[in-house]
């Protein structure tokens, strides 16, 4: 019984407070619901990262990799076949003459993230440790050039424009929701015990019979397909080039998981939310606001303060602000048994 | 030019850039051998370095490039007191993210200073004379070049004479092989982890003093490309010794020198994904480095 409470709580927690700031975009002004979205949309990022990183305890650069996929993917796919040829003209004739709806589109970034993500972590699942963070971040890399260079499947060097803009506040609470409750499902199957017991002692996971790479395999690529549908949301909210979706939002995104704490749900969603709260009234605060007195930070505060905080929460609590754990109610009676 | 004349500036240059990345390769190596941590933050050193140099460019340029020594090692100190000593018994990927935020506040902070000037990018212009190429057999070698190599020789020869004949460098090695055994015996951690951390220090100065005469215009994001490629080298040298994450560190700066030289721009566009895709490979088939011996025990694989 209380077991079933707990899982309740630790999906309905972080689902809630996703429901509420999807409910407060709607009331607030349009200069600021941007901020609200993208708050959404780095949730999903960032519950998508910790699918693989946080049950896996295996450190990845690459999952940014995925959501650019993804985003890719949307974006062009999504261009009015009108206006594709004008834009776009060195497509594939496949891309070029075709275009789909909203949610087919996000359904494709999914499928494009996770296939990616399978195909990539086949042979880089083998690693672990330093060795799997340079690989990732070689991924990235690779991504990256792929993506600025190749312009038959996509706009190149130039920011993808014209795809409409359908992420609203219901589309960005749902798309959330979608990631976190996948990820809920996930950790708490069969393959995500695993995983997660592989975490704690690879070696005594092994002895017990799972199979590490393939664990870590699924993980990364249900992560990939979340980064890649996460990417759609973020394609259909801004107009974005490979830049977007490079070094700094795979800083931005991991300061996240960190800050909230990296083994846990909760922890990622909070980490996204909090950050973001904070990222946005910087940036704010950068052109002059006013909370009680007037402050007017100089450009670029905004990134020494992030980098700054997560800094300061990896030295002095490096589980983060959940400390790694899922919501849970505090209980009398478990102080009593203990 | 001739192609031969072609060839032998190219490598020339090449294996100035090779003595360069080589130079840093130790000073991430030396932080990683007692210290288990990948310092991310090594490029946002020498970045530091080069902004002083830009900042006292009026100054004579010994002061210059005195001043350019003393931040630097001011820094590293700093960073190894509030950094790295709360985070010593921390995992190897915290430790990693974490010097990934302080290369990023340190990047923030360097624009901020930057920017008050309205521009982007400050020049030290004092010391660029040392850019100035001598012809050698048809070669034009910049003075820096043979600076650089010479620096590298110089350096990784006293290197290894501290660490094969003082104490501190059996200390220093003993604390690479085993670390809590090299405690039990009497060897002070502080010490020798400060020690390594000043020594990469003054390989970030002088890096600094090399890069920034070759490349006088200093901006926020000086020496990251080099440190993510140095890195990469390390990496795939093999970091758990130091000789081999140097030969990696060497060795990716010479190739990436040649390859420069050697092909038209319009035909590197794709060169990334080829040498990130060779990275990758060498990692699946060598995860203890291209340049290790045997099989590695320390490394990790499922």
């Amino acid at each position: 019984m209380t077991r079933r409470v707990d899982a309740t709580v630790q999906l309905l927690g972080p689902a809630a407070v996703v429901v509420a700031v999807g409910i407060a975009t709607t009331f607030v002004s349009p200069s600021t619901r941007i901020y609200f979205l993208n708050a959404l949309v780095s949730v999903a990022i960032v519950v998508a990262i910790y699918v693989f990183v946080g049950n896996s305890g295996v450190l990845s650069f690459g999952q940014i990799s995925f959501v650019a996929v993804g985003a890719f993917a949307a974006g062009v796919m999504t261009i009015p076949l009108e206006s594709k040829t004008g834009v776009l003209p060195d497509l594939f004739p496949l891309l070029r003459d075709h275009t789909i709806g909203n949610v087919s589109s996000l359904l494709l970034a999914a499928a494009a993230g996770g296939v990616v993500a399978f195909l990539v972590g086949l042979p880089l699942m083998r690693l672990s440790g330093l060795a799997a963070g340079i690989a990732t971040f070689a991924v990235l890399e690779i991504t990256h050039n792929v993506l600025r260079e190749w312009t038959k499947i996509g706009p190149g060097p130039t920011a993808l424009s014209l795809v409409p803009e359908t992420t609203d506040a219901l589309q960005a609470t749902v798309g959330a929701l979608v990631v976190i409750a996948a990820a809920f499902l996930y950790q708490r199957s069969r393959l995500g015990r695993q995983l997660r017991a592989s975490r704690e002692d690879p070696a005594a996971a092994q002895g017990v019979g799972i199979s590490v790479h393939r664990q870590r395999l699924w993980a990364f690529t249900l992560s990939g397909a979340l980064a890649g549908f996460s990417g759609g949301l973020l394609v259909h909210l801004l107009v974005i080039s490979t830049e977007q979706v490079y070094l700094e939002l795979t800083f931005v995104t991991l300061a996240m998981l960190v800050v909230g704490g990296v083994t846990s749900l909760w922890g990622a969603v909070l980490g996204a939310l909090l950050v973001s709260g904070l990222d946005s009234f910087l940036s704010e605060a950068e052109d002059g606001v006013k909370v009680g007195l007037t402050l007017d930070l100089p450009d670029g505060t905004r990134l020494v303060i992030l980098g700054l905080l997560m800094a300061l929460v990896l030295i002095v609590r490096p589980s983060g602000v959940t400390g790694g754990r899922e919501l849970r109610i505090p209980r009398l009676a478990r102080t009593v048994r203990a | 030019m001739t192609l031969a004349a072609l060839d032998a500036q190219t490598l020339a240059d090449a294996v100035g850039l090779g003595a360069v990345y080589a130079l840093m390769a130790v000073g991430i190596g030396l932080v990683f051998g007692v210290l288990r941590l990948v310092n991310f933050a090594y490029g946002q050193l020498i970045m530091v370095g080069a902004y002083t140099l830009a900042f006292t460019s009026e100054w004579p340029v010994a002061a210059s490039i005195g001043a350019c020594f003393i931040v630097v090692l001011a820094l590293s100190f700093v960073m190894d007191r509030a950094v790295f000593r709360p985070l010593r018994t921390q995992s190897p990927a915290i430790m990693l993210v974490t010097t990934f935020a302080i290369a990023f506040v340190l990047q923030a902070v360097a624009l901020l200073v930057d920017i008050r000037d309205g521009t982007i990018g400050e020049s030290a212009v004092s010391i660029a004379p040392l850019n100035q190429a001598i012809a050698i057999g048809g070669v034009d070698v910049r003075k820096v070049t043979i600076v650089a190599v010479a620096v590298a020789a110089g350096t990784l020869g006293l290197l290894a004479l501290l660490l094969a004949r003082t104490t501190i460098g059996l200390h220093m090695r003993a604390a690479a092989v085993d670390f809590r055994t090299a405690r039990l015996l009497g060897v002070r951690a502080n010490r020798v982890i400060g020690f390594a951390v000043l020594l990469s220090g003054v390989l970030a100065a002088a890096v600094a003093v090399i890069l920034t005469v070759q490349f006088p215009l200093v901006s926020p994001d000086f020496a990251l490309r080099d440190t993510i490629v140095v890195l990469v080298g390390v990496v795939v040298g093999g970091i758990d010794r130091l000789w081999t994450a140097t030969l990696g560190g060497f060795t990716i700066g010479f190739a990436t020198g040649v390859i420069n030289g050697a092909l038209p721009t319009e035909e590197t566009v794709f060169l990334p994904s080829a040498v990130f895709a060779l990275v990758i490979l060498v990692l699946l088939l060598r995860p203890a480095g291209l340049f290790a011996r045997g099989g590695g025990a320390a490394v990790e694989r499922v």
